[in-house]
């Protein structure tokens, strides 16, 4: 059920996608009232969710320390693992952010008998997250193609990189085969592993299938089934000028691509996507590891708080102390 | 309580049906309800530990530690207070909105699996909420289901389960066997912190009264006496004045530490286990020895007489509070800084939040070692050392006189505690002490040292009998990387800086590796140290033989 549910439910959204293409007024309101309606709550969610995290301090320093401290001269600090500078930090969030340091580290423990326990090495997570994100972040800008004009320059480079092995017309663009294989590693993952599988919910196969059905929809589109890729260009420059228009016959397959993209958009700000923003705030990894040479605030500390006093601690065992030669302050 | 033999728990590990073994449970993990029975859980605190707490320790805190009172967890009426599904909620609320932490930690899993088995208490049990994803989880689903749109909406479809006994009795089983060592945060692509979730996960069972006595006994000795075991003022003198008397038959050298003295240089604090149990007592006559042997102008105290803090594994007033003593007590006896000893979460409230609880220490200096001139600038604000750096700083400027052929009997390799390793950073401090006081180390594999290291297993107030099975298995990655250093060099010794490690990788090895002795790091330095005017030394600090007096 866990896999079933939201399968069911991405096929119910192409379905709604596929019926509204074809109903009076229906391809305005997938085609324009949607996706401004889906990029104005995403937007707004995504800012709504920051601000809300924001909202909460962090009352201590707490990062994970990965590597040897700024201790003394001679001992070679580890400044991007256990940074205790800005700039440290900044490296260590460079990082986790653009070549998933932390997934990189990544073992499989291994139970023989004995017992006895063996650490593997294990990197496909880290790859395919990797060529996952990568191809996502290169497709989504290779569609700017469609919101600017002119065209700009790294957006043609991209296209060309991206089709430099020139097969087929239109050119194949390899990132729109990998993102493909990289999903179905991701959700094969999912089932395959009996661990993997025990913790997954439909939180985690529907974001799959939805950017599964994105992705095959798109490639349906551009290599398979022929739409009006002007008038689609119309209606997207149209949507970023403000000015939106949908002319000619486009084709259900788009709308159906522009509604699970919607769809996606919308549900974004609501679920597990947010890591996105998220590992920009996670406090174990953006702090610095300065906590015994700048004192951090914490706006709730309660200074009422106080330790049971000496002068109560002496008084309870004064005789005591008296005999054993500890010196008191009241004799 | 009997606990079954090495061998038989060893076939049990590697082939019983678990998730580690392959093993998949037929049912949801949500549908697998947690039963306590004797051996799978800590005893609950004594109804009059409970009401000194709310008496004494927070008595203008009503409500943190829940009604005193006695229950079974085997039972189910664990006697909770009316609405206490609401005062959990209620907490949850209030630390979603103190902790940045835990709101981004809720939010941002996509349960990847990276942690999965990187836990010890997986890796030992094969337990499915072991996984630190779904120990998470269990706090996770309960915050979807209320503090969440999609929750609210979707509820159980969203991955929402609303508060229930149930929920509950998950928390007090697997928040009580997670140790907070932090080793899948690194592992974690967002850096997610068991640690974190299980504190809170903790701080609200405390809410409804539902609490273990290991932790909360502890508690409150440390408040009353300064220390965990109870020890008064006298005798915790005592017991160190005894270890005096060891040091003088070993080595012929009497030295004289002077307690609550006004006036002395540096305070030094180290975890009351050192004062009172094997093999701590032997790290705590390395200290002896070092203080004499440099001449140090410092105190002991039998008021601030705990480095440990059993605060940490309660909630973050109990944290203050009882670390509050350091600094009242620096203050009190005019010290210029504050030296600490060998310990493991000691050190962790030290580095990470002594200093906001209970600073600004502006009645402190800038530690400086009296006898190099080193300021110890990484604790400018602190104002705490520990005693690793504070060493290797000696070492390094040729002040110690060391003859590391007197642990030539000892092969050691050292075990990185979890919080000096991944709430601190202290990794070659210790082993450049190690490598200047003996002459055979060894390194355990790299995936369980320094910031992999694996945990005792015992850690955050679990290292009590009743659950002893429990700790031989989650101690299990621990051991299995000794008995491989065991196997290729014959080592003989097991070292740390932690006392919760000497009490419980003792046990640990006694069980998995019965010929390695556990000591601190400090043990073998005072070993190794050449005391002016000493007798010929015949035995270590344990009156084991040397190396060639075995005679």
């Amino acid at each position: 059920m866990r896999i079933l549910n939201p399968f069911i439910a991405v096929l119910a959204l192409i379905a709604v996608a596929l019926v509204a293409a074809q109903v009076p007024g229906g391809q305005v309101l997938v085609g324009i009232i949607l996706p401004y309606l889906a990029f104005a709550l995403f937007l707004g969610g995504v800012v709504y969710r920051v601000l809300q995290w924001a909202k909460s301090p962090v009352p201590f320093r707490i990062p994970t320390t990965c590597g040897q401290a700024n201790s003394l001269p001679w001992i070679k600090q580890n400044k991007i693992d256990c940074p205790s500078t800005k700039l440290g930090v900044i490296a260590r969030m460079f990082l986790e952010v653009f070549l998933f340091r932390s997934l990189f580290r990544n073992t499989k423990a291994e139970m023989h008998d004995g017992p006895k326990l063996v650490y593997g090495s294990s990197k496909f997570l880290w790859l395919f997250a990797i060529l996952f994100h990568y191809c996502f972040l290169v497709i989504v800008l290779r569609h700017m193609r469609l919101f600017m004009d002119p065209v700009p320059g790294f957006v043609s480079a991209l296209e060309f990189g991206d089709g430099f092995l020139q097969i087929g017309a239109p050119v194949f663009y390899q990132t729109d085969a990998i993102f493909l294989g990289a999903i179905a590693f991701l959700f094969l993952r999912r089932v395959t592993l009996s661990n993997i599988r025990y913790i997954s919910l439909p939180a985690d196969y529907f974001p799959l299938f939805l950017i599964f059905g994105i992705a095959f929809t798109g490639i349906l589109m551009r290599y398979f089934l022929r739409v009006d890729v002007v008038a689609i260009k119309q209606l997207t420059h149209g949507l970023a000028t403000f000015s939106p228009a949908i002319t000619g016959q486009i084709g259900s397959i788009f709308f159906i691509h522009v509604f699970l993209i919607c769809a996606l958009m919308i549900y974004f700000p609501f679920s597990k996507l947010m890591h996105m923003a998220g590992i920009f705030m996670s406090p174990t990894r953006n702090m610095i590891n300065n906590s015994r040479m700048v004192r951090h605030i914490n706006p709730w500390n309660d200074p009422n708080i106080k330790p049971h006093s000496y002068a109560g601690y002496e008084d309870e065992f004064r005789e005591f102390m008296k005999e054993g030669g500890i010196p008191v302050e009241k004799e | 309580m009997a606990i079954i033999k090495a061998d038989k728990l060893g076939v049990s590990v590697a082939k019983g049906p678990s998730l580690m073994t392959g093993a998949v449970p037929k049912k949801d993990w949500w549908d697998v309800p947690a039963i306590f029975k004797p051996g799978n859980y800590a005893y609950p605190a004594k109804k009059e530990i409970i009401e000194y707490h709310t008496q004494k320790t927070f008595p203008n805190h009503p409500g943190l530690f829940g009604q005193p009172r006695d229950w079974d967890p085997e039972t189910d009426d664990w006697k909770l207070p009316d609405g206490w599904e609401n005062i959990i909620l209620n907490g949850l609320k209030e630390r979603l909105d103190k902790f940045r932490s835990l709101k981004i930690f809720m939010d941002c899993c996509v349960r990847c699996g990276a942690c999965a088995d990187k836990c010890h208490f997986f890796l030992g049990t094969g337990d499915p909420k072991n996984m630190p994803v779904l120990r998470a989880e269990l706090l996770r689903s309960v915050y979807r289901n209320d503090f969440t749109l999609g929750g609210k909406i979707l509820g159980k479809m969203a991955g929402g389960r609303p508060m229930t006994f149930g929920v509950l009795k998950e928390w007090f089983m697997y928040y009580y066997q997670c140790t907070e060592c932090r080793r899948c945060s690194v592992f974690c692509p967002y850096g997610i912190d068991t640690a974190e979730i299980t504190m809170i996960g903790r701080e609200l069972l405390h809410l409804v009264g539902v609490n273990i006595n290991w932790i909360m006994e502890p508690a409150a000795n440390s408040n009353r006496t300064g220390n965990h075991m109870g020890l008064q003022p006298h005798t915790f003198k005592d017991n160190i004045m005894y270890l005096c008397d060891d040091i003088e038959e070993i080595t012929g050298i009497r030295v004289d530490p002077t307690f609550n003295r006004k006036g002395a240089e540096v305070l030094f604090i180290t975890p009351s286990a050192d004062v009172f149990a094997e093999p701590g007592i032997y790290t705590a006559m390395g200290y002896l020895l070092l203080f004499h042997h440099i001449g140090l102008d410092y105190t002991w105290s039998t008021y601030a007489s705990e480095g440990g803090n059993f605060g940490l594994f309660t909630n973050n007033e109990m944290m203050k509070k009882l670390n509050g003593k350091m600094y009242a007590e620096a203050k009190r006896l005019g010290v210029k800084w504050i030296l600490g000893g060998e310990c493991g979460h000691m050190w962790r409230v030290l580095h990470q939040y002594m200093d906001t609880m209970n600073g600004p220490a502006d009645f402190l200096q800038v530690p400086t070692s009296p006898i190099t001139g080193t300021r110890f600038d990484n604790a400018a604000s602190t104002k705490m050392v520990h005693i690793s750096e504070f060493t290797a700083d000696l070492i390094k400027h040729g002040k110690l006189k060391l003859d590391p052929k007197r642990n030539d009997h000892r092969i050691a390799t050292y075990h990185d505690s979890c919080n000096p390793a991944r709430a601190m950073g202290l990794l070659e401090e210790p082993r450049y002490v190690l490598k200047n006081v003996c002459n055979n180390f060894h390194e355990m594999p790299e995936n369980t040292i320094r910031e992999s290291t694996f945990c005792c297993g015992s850690g955050t107030g679990l290292n009590t009998d009743e659950i002893m099975e429990l700790r031989m298995r989650a101690g299990l990655p621990r051991a299995n990387a000794v008995k491989y250093v065991r196997e290729k060099h014959a080592v003989n010794m097991l070292s740390c800086v932690c006392a919760i490690d000497r009490a419980t990788l003792t046990s640990l090895m006694n069980y998995w590796n019965p010929d390695v002795e556990v000591c601190g790091v400090s043990e073998l330095v005072g070993n190794a140290l050449v005391m002016e005017g000493e007798k010929e030394r015949e035995t270590g600090l344990r009156f084991e033989p040397l190396a060639g007096m075995e005679g």
